[in-house]
């Protein structure tokens, strides 16, 4: 089985690499991580990973820029079923729109804007900074044996804006920050982290093991 | 409160190596960042900060290499601050494996910078250091100068304000240290850190003289910070990181106890 994390000039690409080959590792797979700009690497993977740290337009074009990398994409998750995990602006380009410094077009593979989070609270300090415990709607794969809730595990977050307007069903779990901050998303063989797994200690590599073993 | 407050440890990085010295039990390098970052992953930090004190563009290489051996090792949240002049230093330090860059005396000189970076690589990885000393006297009302060169060269610029523009221009996180002080263990300026955590939106990070256990409650209660930042109360092994989380609990302060024996 073969990971590949998108390359496309965003994101903590070394990071995001260590985490999934020492989970793969952990959880016994022969799972080479790929850091790759090649459509062709990405077509033929057995697990694409979109990672993502910066403003959605400028990752956007980033992502568009490297040619033929979104028909690759498109053509191994929504074509074939290909397990796909966006993390942070990874999983935003997941959306229809991105509404950060201006507006502009994702993946449209799930429907909804990327808004700046507005908390009910005016003291609360956007970003969004720092950890957050995950209020679930329902059973997916990749959150087995993870502890969420009030009491759960806390996975950490670095935004300011985050999905809105998308279908219920989308929603997987939200974190409470003066509002409902959409925390994670999931949809057909597509999962979508807000927060950074590989950057969330536990419930972070748990979550990527468990991507890593999904056979949806 | 649904946030929890962060407790940051601070690592100044010269050379590849931590000075200030880091003492920690069954460590085996105690000057070694990567294996001190390791100690802080397994304590509990919510994020570790490297401070690199580094001059030369050699050696900077060598900050590049901590930081992707730190990323290897520890999945928490990484700031690097430092001699970072140009979008370029931001992407590398990216790509190394940090989340989050701190830019200090180049967003003094260049305000624009700030924007620059927080256009390219978003408000959230931009954290603008602030070194602030107070320049009223007594009787005046209180007024906050920035400094730079480690709090020997005065600006004339006032910190309020410059918090301000810079967060308008795209800052998406305050590290403020009060250079009256830092290293004197007597706690944060607690009305220096009020002053501009009330005047920005964005979370303020307070540094500089923490040496009770106390001074973390009241950098929060009464500064108004979202995060503490402290280097040698946690090096000399004075606190745990764990030992300050259960005192801000007892507080009322809301914090991660993730894999800390409570």
């Amino acid at each position: 089985m073969s990971v590949a994390i998108v390359d496309y000039g965003s994101g903590n690409l070394h990071s995001a690499q260590k985490a999934f080959e020492r989970m793969a590792r952990e959880r016994g797979l022969n799972a080479p991580v790929l850091v790759t700009a090649d459509p062709d690497v990405v077509r033929k993977a057995d697990r694409i990973v979109l990672p993502g740290v910066g403003a959605f337009a400028d990752c956007k074009r980033g992502l568009v820029g490297v040619p033929g990398m979104v028909e690759a994409m498109t053509e191994a998750v929504r074509g074939r079923g290909r397990p796909f995990l966006g993390i942070c602006v990874g999983m935003q380009l997941m959306a229809g729109r991105g509404l950060e410094k201006e507006t502009s077009a994702g993946l449209g593979w799930v429907p909804g804007d990327i808004d700046l989070i507005r908390p009910a609270d005016p003291a609360l300090k956007i970003p969004h900074m720092g950890w957050n415990t995950l209020d679930v709607t329902r059973d997916h794969p990749v959150l087995a044996g993870i502890p969420t809730g009030p009491k759960g595990l806390h996975a950490y977050f670095v935004h300011s804006y985050h999905l809105t307007a998308t279908a219920a069903d989308v929603v997987l779990a939200e974190a409470a920050y003066g509002t409902r901050v959409t925390a994670m998303i999931a949809r057909d063989t597509m999962v979508g982290t807000q927060f950074h797994p590989e950057k969330s200690q536990t419930i972070g590599l748990s979550l990527i093991g468990n991507f890593l073993e999904w056979r949806p | 409160m649904t946030f929890k407050i962060r407790i940051i440890p601070c690592l100044d990085v010269k050379d590849g190596r931590v000075v200030k010295g880091v003492q920690f039990v069954d460590l085996i390098d105690a000057g070694d960042p990567v294996e001190a970052a390791k100690a802080y992953d397994a304590a509990g930090a919510d994020e570790l900060t490297f401070l690199d004190i580094t001059a030369s563009s050699d050696d900077r290489r060598t900050m590049f290499d901590v930081v992707t051996r730190t990323a290897e090792a520890c999945f928490m949240p990484l700031t690097v601050g430092g001699g970072v002049r140009t979008v370029e230093d931001i992407r590398a330090l990216l790509q190394s494996g940090a989340d989050k860059v701190s830019i200090n005396t180049a967003a003094v000189n260049d305000r624009a910078f700030v924007g620059r970076a927080a256009d390219k690589f978003g408000d959230q990885c931009i954290v603008v250091a602030i070194d602030a000393k107070k320049v009223s006297g007594e009787g005046e009302a209180d007024r906050w100068e920035i400094f730079t060169h480690g709090g020997r060269k005065p600006t004339g610029i006032d910190a309020v304000a410059y918090a301000r523009e810079v967060v308008a221009l795209g800052a998406g996180e305050i590290l403020l240290t009060s250079m009256d002080r830092d290293g004197t263990k007597s706690g944060f300026d607690l009305k220096l850190t009020r002053a501009i955590a009330d005047s920005v939106p964005v979370p303020v990070i307070a540094s500089g003289g923490v040496g009770t256990l106390d001074h973390f409650v009241e950098g929060v209660r009464d500064g108004g910070a979202t995060g503490v930042l402290a280097a040698s109360v946690f090096h000399f092994g004075t606190f745990t990181i764990g030992e300050v989380k259960r005192h801000m609990q007892t507080a009322g302060l809301p914090v991660r106890m993730d894999g800390i024996a409570v």
